[in-house]
């Protein structure tokens, strides 16, 4: 299983042709405090860099928005009880959605592991 | 993803306080935030929100205006310009009020404390001892201050002196433990004060002013000192085991809680006391006799009934509500929310809210409108978390 990272700070994780999505430790350090999590609904058509989820901090609303193009086929629902795990755990437990990916070229310009880690260090 | 920062926007040139390096060091993250770089947050905004519920935080407030009215007609010229008792106000005493527009607009909302100094008898001189020139301190917003004192200057009058404390800085410790940590620093000075005390007192070589007042809803003190001495004076109180600093994020998390408006959000030039149910800021008398900036039109608000007034709200759910959402009941708008978010101590949405009057009762049932979603809201009565003031016995 491959990862993957967007200059948007969400991570990838590609399996076959579904894709696990999450925002990366970076982002949530950023965000602070994460106290709601609206994710979309099962079935929704998301479109690369557009609007697929909003993450709430104590103190502001941000968008989360679609490393690819495809259909949402499973959320997290353990983020609606405990939307902390985004603090906490924010590369496993506290992943977003599960994804088909519709076009795989959409992957091109993603990062790998190192090369968004230095995206990071340059930030 | 893209945050929306929610502070002000960034000033051209933004200006250093005198804690900017002390902040850094202990590792807080900078926001450019009425004109200067400030803190938001050093551990976290809810570890530092709940550490100032329980314990004491330490607030760097040092944005804030802090300007001195002095002079023998002091009182009489600032109760032009606010709708408070300012003559009844005994030294060493502080108030709530407002600078007012003409049309009963808000200008700003600011503490005022009678700072009348208290000269000591001298024998050699043949002197008793006696009340000094009448003099006023006046806290104001930081992002209003400018206006603030143009607005002071063009209106009172020539024989009052305004002096702007620039060259001071603006410490607030509050929360449960604050009396016991600072008494730790400083032994036998806040003992006797209650709630709106203020007192002048020589730390060594510091000169400070010390009020009991805040922001947060807790027990608490604003220290006013000299901005050479803000580093070591911050030091001393954090090397109390109670005492952390905390950020402007936990400061607007906790002032949402007590129910405190924030200027610019909550009131502004459009809003009046009455809309602002800031009501208690005007006294009987002062109301009924005007004689001060804008009485005129608050006296038709008073008369006629407010259009909307300021409200809060429990929202059902987790999912906030922020400044700007709407409120609807059934299918009408009739409000607008203008400052909420998630209340740490309660674990739940709050906010406040403008809502057409009639529908302003507490226990009324509304929906806020986020992201095209109906919540349930409900109308209540503020604080959302109880005052715990230090009111004496």
């Amino acid at each position: 299983m491959a990862r993957y990272f967007t200059d948007e700070h969400e991570w990838i994780d590609l399996e076959g042709d579904t894709a696990t999505v999450g925002i990366t430790d970076y982002a949530q350090g950023q965000l602070g405090d994460i106290v709601f999590v609206e994710l979309p609904e099962i079935g929704t058509m998301v479109e690369k860099g557009k609007d697929a989820a909003v993450v709430e901090s104590v103190k502001a609303a941000s968008d989360v928005y679609a490393p690819l193009s495809g259909e949402v086929v499973e959320v997290n629902d353990g983020l609606e009880d405990d939307p902390a795990l985004v603090n906490s755990s924010p590369e496993e437990d506290g992943w977003f959605f599960k994804m088909t990916v519709s076009d795989k070229s959409e992957m091109e310009g993603l990062m790998d592991d190192k090369a968004y880690k230095s995206f990071c260090d340059g930030l | 993803m893209s945050e929306e920062i929610d502070t002000d926007e960034h000033i051209e040139e933004t200006g250093t306080l005198p804690l900017d390096d002390w902040h850094r060091r202990k590792g807080a993250r900078m926001v450019p935030f009425a004109g200067y770089h400030m803190p938001i947050q050093y551990e976290g905004i809810v570890a530092e929100h709940n550490w100032t519920r329980e314990q004491a935080g330490l607030f760097d407030v040092s944005h804030m205006g802090q300007l001195l009215v002095s002079g023998e007609k002091a009182a009489e010229e600032l109760e032009k310009l606010l709708p408070g008792a300012i003559a009844s106000l005994k030294p060493g005493r502080t108030r709530y009020s407002l600078l007012m527009a003409e049309d009963g607009g808000i200008l700003d909302d600011l503490m005022v404390t009678n700072a009348t100094p208290w000269i000591e008898a001298d024998e050699e001189a043949g002197t008793e001892g006696h009340w000094g020139e009448p003099t006023y301190y006046l806290v104001v917003n930081g992002a209003m201050k400018w206006d603030d004192i143009a607005h002071l200057r063009e209106h009172l009058d020539d024989d009052v002196t305004l002096t702007h404390m620039d060259e001071h800085a603006l410490l607030a410790l509050q929360g449960p433990n604050a009396a016991t940590a600072l008494n730790r620093v400083m032994r036998n000075v806040i003992d006797d004060m209650i709630f709106m005390d203020s007192v002048t007192h020589d730390f060594g070589e510091w000169p400070l002013r010390i009020t009991r007042s805040g922001y947060t809803g807790e027990d608490g003190f604003e220290i006013s000192i000299p901005a050479e001495f803000a580093a070591s004076l911050a030091d001393r109180l954090c090397a109390e085991i109670e005492v952390r600093p905390i950020g402007l994020g936990a400061r607007d998390s906790l002032r949402l809680e007590a129910g405190l408006p924030l200027y610019g959000h909550d009131i502004t030039e459009e809003t009046d006391p009455v809309s602002a149910d800031l009501l208690f800021a005007l006294t009987k008398k002062r109301r009924e006799e005007g004689g001060w900036m804008g009485h005129e039109a608050v006296a038709k608000v008073l008369a006629d009934g407010p259009a909307q007034k300021r409200i809060g709200l429990d929202i059902e759910g987790r999912m906030p509500a922020r400044e700007g959402a709407l409120v609807y009941s059934g299918d009408k708008q009739v409000g607008r929310v203008t400052s909420g978010g998630f209340s740490p101590t309660l674990e739940r949405p709050i906010a406040m809210a403008y809502i057409d009057t009639n529908l302003a009762e507490e226990g009324t049932e509304l929906e806020v409108e986020v992201r095209k979603k109906r919540l349930p809201a409900k109308v209540t009565s503020m604080p959302f978390v109880p005052h715990r003031y230090h009111r004496g016995n």
